[in-house]
């Protein structure tokens, strides 16, 4: 200890400060204020469109209006079924994909970074050039279903049982490299020996696959699904670009429904309580699922 | 018994049909975004045929209507006009238009440019500072402040959105570069932290000490010595925060409107009135993805380290 001192300049503990101090305040400034100004505005009757009316304290009203809503809990549950279905696909492709790309084969490489290609785009973009390809007179996501099974015209957009698929399959086309990427890492860290070792106990392979294989991908596989979980239960710009939540209300998502109450109708006052019992749900979860992760880690 | 490969590679023709599978797979995945690339070369027309045209004429009109606004004329006005005087003039007369002036195009990628570049810079500089002392100092309530740090991430954007609103009025930010680029750099800290920490975890600590021995101060060892090591690092982690930038739509369209916005939200109007000028919005889609597909080639070697906040390192 007493031989940093020798050293001229700031003290560590001065650097320390001086070097972590602009992140925090800036966080603060920007995320934390406006996360407390918002839980703030959840009490109170407060339209932010209406400048100069003074809003009133109403207490527990908005949250009571959110939860009684019947509407919301229609979109909890859009939003839940999109979770569960995107998450499943991208959990089975992703780590088949991620089984046949641990085969080290030729091209292994290049061929990875193009499957990777999707989940680089900009989601509200992809929403819009995904319009295209589903236009019900000249997508070619429609001539493609066509020619391999007749279904003569559909409208994956415009119909409210296709439009849920619609964007489960453009959310699992752009996301599945996220699983598999981090699938193969988990694949690649599994040691060769236990593989040998599975060998000399004349293990099988599929044996091999059940008792080394999947226990080793597991918390890689858990860890992309929180990931993608947290994302997708946040989903916006390309669900809104591609369906607008819509037909009616078919595609319309917790945050799509949220940005409809805060910034067209400007019931700032409730959307603020939504929006606060939409964070508290993502971080209930996560920590939960973050907790049943470690267990299995460490098992 | 076949000795001469090991038990654990796979054989052979299991890694062909491997391959194979992979192959059909890249090639199916790359089809939507190889088709937009093909339509912003397609004409209008042939943008709308059924069956869709897979071999067609090449065609410049996406990317003439993507940069210009253009009115529709009588055939006695044009007439009337001079002989055009360029190619895309030609083109856009032989469909009785004329040019009226750009388009917002331009504007529109200029501002992604400059609050993705102003972003980008600021997260990075701070990011690093912050990684460098995570990674150096006993920080009191380390592990705290760096959950804290990415938890700010799991924020729905559109939950703060409003706050943020009335704040950026107050302060004039609404609308403003600034305003974008302070917004993007805080979102993009929690990254540049997790990322760069890992990196600078990776950097021997005898380095800056034995320049410290020679005479550098802290912050000397600092600037001379880690940063020029981490360079790596520090080009990974921006590249993430840029494409971050770039891609960013709920702020973009919820905080912007004329001076300050971005191409996300502009590119969905392109599609024009008669919603058909599908080879403009080609033309858009393939500019602005263009560089983010060169920078994810750049980037593969980091990939896994930036999509899981440096989690895992492989």
């Amino acid at each position: 200890m007493s031989v940093k001192k020798k050293f001229k300049g700031l003290s560590d503990k001065a650097v320390g400060w001086l070097f972590i101090g602009p992140t925090v305040l800036l966080l603060l400034a920007i995320n934390i204020y406006p996360l407390v100004y918002a839980i703030k505005m959840s009490f109170t009757n407060f339209y932010a469109n209406k400048i100069g009316r003074e809003p009133q304290f109403v207490g527990l009203k908005n949250y009571i209006k959110v939860l009684n809503k019947e509407a919301i809990w229609e979109k909890m549950q859009v939003t839940a079924s999109f979770m569960f279905w995107t998450l499943l696909l991208q959990a089975i492709i992703g780590l088949g994909l991620a089984l046949l790309l641990n085969r080290k084969f030729k091209g292994n490489e290049l061929l990875t970074t193009l499957i990777v290609l999707p989940m680089m785009l900009s989601p509200a973009v992809v929403g819009v050039f995904w319009t295209y390809l589903y236009n019900p007179q000249v997508g070619l996501f429609n001539y493609v279903v066509n020619f391999f099974y007749d279904l003569g015209s559909f409208d994956m957009i415009g119909s409210s049982t296709l439009a849920p698929w619609a964007i489960v399959i453009v959310d699992t086309w752009m996301w599945t490299p996220f699983t598999m990427l981090i699938c193969l890492a988990g694949l690649r860290s599994v040691p060769n020996y236990l593989y040998e070792a599975a060998e000399v106990d004349r293990a099988s392979k599929w044996q091999q696959f059940i008792y080394i294989t999947l226990p080793s991908v597991l918390p890689f596989l858990l860890l992309a699904l929180l990931f993608r979980g947290i994302e997708n239960f946040k989903m916006f710009d390309m669900v809104v670009e591609l369906t607008s939540g819509g037909p009616g209300s078919a595609t319309e998502l917790a945050s799509i429904n949220l940005k409809r109450e805060a910034f067209e109708k400007w019931k700032t006052g409730y959307s603020s309580a939504f929006a606060v019992i939409l964070f508290v749900t993502i971080f209930g979860f996560g920590n939960v699922y973050v907790k049943v992760m470690n267990k299995i880690k460490e098992r | 018994m076949d000795t001469s490969r090991s038990y654990l590679e796979p054989s052979s023709f299991s890694k062909k049909m491997a391959a194979a599978i992979i192959i059909v797979y890249a090639v199916i995945t790359l089809i939507p975004i190889s088709w937009m690339v093909m339509t912003s070369f397609k004409n209008v027309d042939s943008a709308i045929s059924y069956p869709p045209e897979v071999l067609f004429e090449p065609s410049l009109e996406g990317y003439v209507n993507l940069f210009t606004n253009r009115s529709r004329q009588s055939k006695e006005y044009l007439d009337s006009l001079p002989p055009p005087k360029n190619w895309y003039e030609e083109l856009v007369r032989s469909r009785e238009m004329v040019i009226t002036g750009p388009s917002k195009f331009l504007g529109r990628y200029s501002n992604s440019m400059i609050i993705g570049f102003g972003s980008t810079f600021a997260s990075v500089f701070l990011g690093a500072l912050a990684a460098y002392a995570f990674s150096r100092f006993r920080v009191p309530l380390k592990d705290d402040l760096l959950f804290f740090i990415l938890s700010t991430r799991m924020f729905p954007p559109i939950a703060v959105a409003v706050p943020i609103f009335i704040m950026y009025r107050k302060l004039g930010l609404g609308d403003t570069h600034l305003g974008m680029i302070i917004l993007y750099t805080v979102v993009n800290l929690s990254l540049a932290v997790w990322l760069l920490k890992g990196f600078m975890d990776e950097i021997p600590k005898e380095y800056e000490e034995a320049a410290m021995i020679d005479g550098y101060s802290r912050l000397q060892a600092f600037f001379k010595v880690v940063l020029p090591q981490a360079m790596t690092g520090i080009a990974a982690t921006a590249i993430f925060c840029m494409i971050f930038s770039w891609n960013e739509y709920a702020f973009a369209v919820l905080l912007t409107q004329f001076n300050a916005q971005t191409a996300p939200p502009f590119i969905p109007t392109i599609i024009g009135e008669g919603g058909l000028d599908w080879p403009a919005i080609g033309a858009g889609t393939t500019l602005f993805l263009l560089p983010v597909m060169i920078f994810t080639i750049i980037l593969r070697k980091h990939l896994l380290r930036g999509i899981t906040f440096g989690a895992v390192r492989k």
